[in-house]
């Protein structure tokens, strides 16, 4: 009996600790070492390294097999035997010397990192283990605590590594409106050490409360209001949303406000995406086309280079001609594959994709494509002409009254608003996605909504239901790539150029993880989702490398833990709460399937 | 049989498939009567076709793993490709090149290649058994794509987990100077690496067919594949064959790696992805589920590729017809999913589920 539970622990253990030697094999700790959490004291790689025998521990401890009084021994044990894989790579690189010819990341600075720059890589690989078996202590003693400190002490951690992570936008944004005295005290190369205790305790302090006291209070007076009550207080939220976004840019400055117009346009294709996949249940791995449809099409209506046309068309009439091609794109493509269902319908979809990508690459679409090079001098989305002597006194007067806290666009020059730098380009993005957000809210709970909904769970007892499934299906593919083709047409101005190269699979891949990541069919995860798999990885530069390592985890982790999303729609969360007690008429539908 | 309406859609389908008629037809003959593009010699057919086999048998390899998947547990493995990557990125980098450096490789050549099949076929079997174990099992009886979204995921973990292991840059592989040259065989010449590799393919896949048609093992598989509740009640350990069959399917797709390896020569960690989309396209044409049907799709879709560009592609007066190649795959792969997803071949599986 005590056998099988030391076995168990060692079996845990060494699961992780392989986790955390593939991690330093594959390079994630050394990138992630050049950034310091809290100043010249801990950076994030070692935050990533140290987690493991701290998860280790906790892991080991938790199973119930575990006496209270033995939790302290099989953590102390659980974490040295992390430390084992770890401590097994320090050792063969002192036998296999050219072991950087085959393993790239395995380098000196790693071999460094972890055996804390000793002389001898043994010893420091001894005090690797020490050091790990003392966390695991630590995070077996963790589990004893109570639920409520666990999560409060968790989402300290977790908002202090977020800001000493971000501490370099953060000191960006703030420089212009903190004193440097005071900035110099707060941040370092990371967090300072000071402010570092004083959030962490802070956070876990007010969370604690939250847990306590103040969500029974804020639920309770929730409940309790009425529905006017409840309306004025969505009004003013929406209000506060709307001013908040209108400022951003003078507020983000050029370079944060560029990364918000990539996740806007993530955003967009997300919210097109959706209503294939989320609301109708059409896996579509070939997004991408529409994206590419749009994007050429607009190069080639607007742009200046030999393979646009002899009379531009002017950028918001080829917006509009460009959401139109997408639709018809998405019509056309639709037509052969309807009869198809779940994962022969994704892999056709993904052919798509790749023969668009193929042919606009290949030599003999290069007349009208440009072929490898592309197509250049795409100009800048303006308005001019009558639209911009009524706009522009508009915006000069906001201006005028908002002072330093300024709309990102400067309306005055040359009488033209020019959409060619970020903060400009943010606000035509800005009212695309509201304009998609709310389309795709009336959607939800359209007619045609509810015709997809029931698709989406059973097309079979859908299409008995009445329900013309084909037309349907039809409807939801050529609106899914109407955002596609808008996306598309909006990156070409944006970018100035157009190349094969930026169409490929992995654009549809990143706009499936991310409603995948924020939740299937709930507009608020989709917003929440860009942020996430686009936003941060565009943040942070040493994540850039692993940002598709963290896509592939991202989805299987949420396939496997949390399959409704971060954010998930209502409906959803009803559905998922059902399932806990499903009828038994719904068991044995599920069961004859 | 329930009588469907023949609606618009119906139509569009009609007319598709008589326009991608007409458009090989036309290419056809404007190859061969109007005399477009280069003028091929017999010889040369005959080269296309044998390189053709060559690349086909390759993705007969790979395409049995999707097979046999497919038919165990009806998902597609889209993370099959990078079993493939793995295995071969592996054996590249960590048996290979040392050996070659070692100057091993040319002194016992045979022996090294053996090493080289081993090392491949034991990492992409460890990478399937891992991958199934994490992402695949735990997602049992959840909805159809849940495991083909978690496959997406599996697929880029690994393609970018190997970049991080070996980096991102074109890895060598060493020339093996015995299947270096050309071989003359009934007077006509061939790539001697060309005939090596449909050799090999063929020996391997007849010991696989022969292992699931004759041995408990391949009962095993064949049962689950029949009724997994059934195969239960006769004693059969449903899970440990499900993860035997992508043991399987991952060693051959190790064997693919290194013959893939030998013949192009240079490989990164993307490697993965044509092929893999290849060998599904292949696994669907011959009727998935059905290995010897996976063999011959794999062939048939290799001959297309190399023969399609210079047979009708150049008679339409395209240009640069060659970058083509794996636009003809991608069609084939649309149609037959359009057209006839139970297969060429494949009429006993359609009439059994229906």
């Amino acid at each position: 009996m005590k056998e099988n539970v030391f076995k168990g622990t060692a079996r845990i253990a060494l699961i992780i600790g392989g986790v955390a030697l593939a991690l330093g094999m594959i390079g994630v700790i050394e990138a992630f070492n050049e950034r310091d959490i809290v100043s010249d004291v801990i950076t994030l790689g070692q935050v990533v390294l140290y987690a493991c025998p701290l998860i280790a521990g906790y892991f080991v401890a938790k199973r119930e097999d575990v006496g209270r009084s033995m939790v302290p021994v099989h953590g102390l044990l659980g974490g040295a035997i992390a430390a084992v894989p770890t401590f097994a790579l320090l050792y063969i690189t002192t036998i296999w010397e050219t072991i950087r010819d085959s393993f790239i990341n395995v380098s000196p600075t790693l071999i460094e990192a972890l055996s804390f720059g000793n002389e001898s890589v043994l010893a420091g690989g001894m005090r690797l283990v020490l050091i790990f078996a003392v966390l695991g202590l630590v995070g077996a003693l963790f589990s004893l605590l109570g639920t409520k400190l666990r999560a409060a002490f968790l989402q300290a951690v977790a908002w202090v590594v977020g800001i000493g992570v971000m501490s370099e936008i953060l000191v960006n944004i703030l420089r212009p409106r903190l004193t440097s005295a005071n900035l110099k005290a707060l941040f370092g190369s990371g967090l300072n050490q000071t402010p570092f205790i004083f959030l962490l305790v802070g956070i876990t302090v007010l969370s604690l409360a939250w847990q306590m006291v103040g969500k029974d209070r804020y639920q309770a007076r929730q409940a309790s209001m009425n529905a006017e009550q409840k309306k004025r207080s969505s009004i003013i939220r929406n209000v506060l949303i709307f001013c908040i976004l209108m400022i951003l840019p003078s507020v983000l400055g050029v370079y944060l406000s560029e990364i918000f117009n990539n996740v806007a346009l993530y955003i967009l294709m997300g919210l097109g995406l959706n209503i294939a996949v989320g609301l109708a249940g059409l896996l579509d791995l070939g997004y991408v086309t529409n994206f590419a449809i749009g994007a050429y099409l607009m190069a080639i209506m607007t742009s200046g280079s030999e393979y646009g046309l002899t009379t531009p068309v002017p950028f918001w009439i080829a917006l509009i001609i460009c959401t139109l091609a997408g639709m018809a794109a998405g019509f056309t493509f639709a037509l052969p594959v309807l009869k198809m269902r779940g994962d022969y319908l994704a892999i056709a979809t993904l052919g798509f994709g790749e023969i668009i990508r193929i042919l606009a690459k290949s030599d003999a679409m290069k007349g009208t494509l440009g072929g490898a090079q592309g197509i250049l001098q795409v100009p800048a989305a303006k308005i001019s002409g009558v639209a911009a002597s009524i706009f522009v006194p508009i915006l000069d007067f906001i201006n005028g009254i908002l002072g330093r806290w300024d709309l990102g666009i400067i309306g005055s020059k040359g009488g033209e608003i020019i959409f060619d730098k970020p903060p400009q380009l943010y606000y035509l993005l800005l009212a695309c996605c509201l304009l998609m957000l709310i389309i795709s809210n009336r959607l939800n709970n359209s007619r045609v909504g509810r015709r997809w909904m029931a698709i989406r769970e059973d097309e079979d007892v859908a299409a008995a239901m009445g329900i013309n499934t084909t037309s349907a299906k039809v409807i939801a593919f050529t609106l899914s790539a109407a955002s596609g083709g808008l996306a598309g047409a909006i990156f070409a101005a944006k970018l100035g150029s157009i190349f094969p190269h930026s169409f490929q699979l992995l654009i549809s891949v990143n706009v499936l993880s991310l409603i995948i990541v924020g939740g299937l069919g709930s507009l608020p995860g989709i917003v929440l989702g860009a942020f996430a798999l686009i936003g941060i990885p565009e943040l942070l530069r040493e994540f850039a490398e692993f940002r598709l390592l963290m896509y592939g985890i991202a989805l299987m982790a949420m396939m496997l833990l949390r399959p409704e999303g971060l954010w998930p729609s209502e409906a959803r969360k009803r559905e998922l709460s059902r399932d806990d007690d499903p009828p038994p008429i719904a068991a044995s539908a599920g069961a004859g399937d | 049989m329930k009588r469907k309406r023949f609606n618009y859609i119906d139509m569009v389908l009609v007319g598709l498939r008589f326009a991608i008629i007409g458009v090989v037809l036309w290419g056809i003959a404007g190859k061969f009567i109007f005399g477009i593009g280069v003028d091929y010699t017999a010889a040369d057919w005959i080269t296309f076709f044998v390189s053709g086999l060559s690349q086909g048998s390759l993705y007969a390899l790979i395409a049995l793993g999707y097979t046999m998947v497919y038919g165990v547990l009806f998902m597609i493995n889209f993370a099959h490709g990078e079993f493939f990557m793995a295995g071969s990125m592996s054996a590249a980098v960590l048996v290979a090149l040392p050996l070659d450096n070692a100057g091993y490789l040319q002194a016992y050549p045979i022996i090294s290649l053996c090493a080289i099949f081993l090392s491949s076929m034991a990492v992409s079997v460890s990478v399937a058994i891992m991958t199934e174990r994490v992402a695949y099992r735990p997602l049992r009886g959840a909805p159809r794509l849940v495991p083909l979204i978690t496959a997406i995921g599996a697929s880029f973990f690994w393609q970018y987990f190997f970049r991080g292991l070996f980096g991102s840059s074109l890895v060598p592989f060493p020339k093996f100077e015995i299947f270096d040259g050309k071989v003359g065989l009934f007077g006509l010449e061939f790539q001697k690496i060309d005939i090596m590799v449909i050799v090999t393919s063929i020996i391997v896949m007849v010991a696989l067919q022969l292992f699931v048609q004759r041995t408990r093992t391949g009962r095993a598989i064949r049962a689950v594949a029949e009724n997994k509740d059934a195969a239960t009640l006769m004693g059969i350990d449903v899970n440990r064959t499900i993860t035997t069959t992508f043991a399987i399917g991952a060693s051959m797709a190790g064997v693919a790696g290194v013959l893939y390896a030998m013949v192009f020569r240079q490989m990164n960690f993307i490697m993965g992805f044509i092929p893999g989309v290849k060998a599904f396209t292949a696994a669907v044409l011959g009727g998935i589920g059905s290995i010897p049907g996976a063999a011959l799709g794999g062939l048939f879709l290799g001959v297309i590729e190399a023969i399609g560009p210079p047979l009708f592609l150049e008679g339409l007066g395209i240009p640069g017809a060659h970058q083509l190649k794996d636009v003809i795959a991608f069609t084939m792969l649309v149609l037959v999913l359009i057209f006839r997803p139970q297969g060429i071949i494949g009429e006993k599986l359609a009439e059994k589920k229906a």
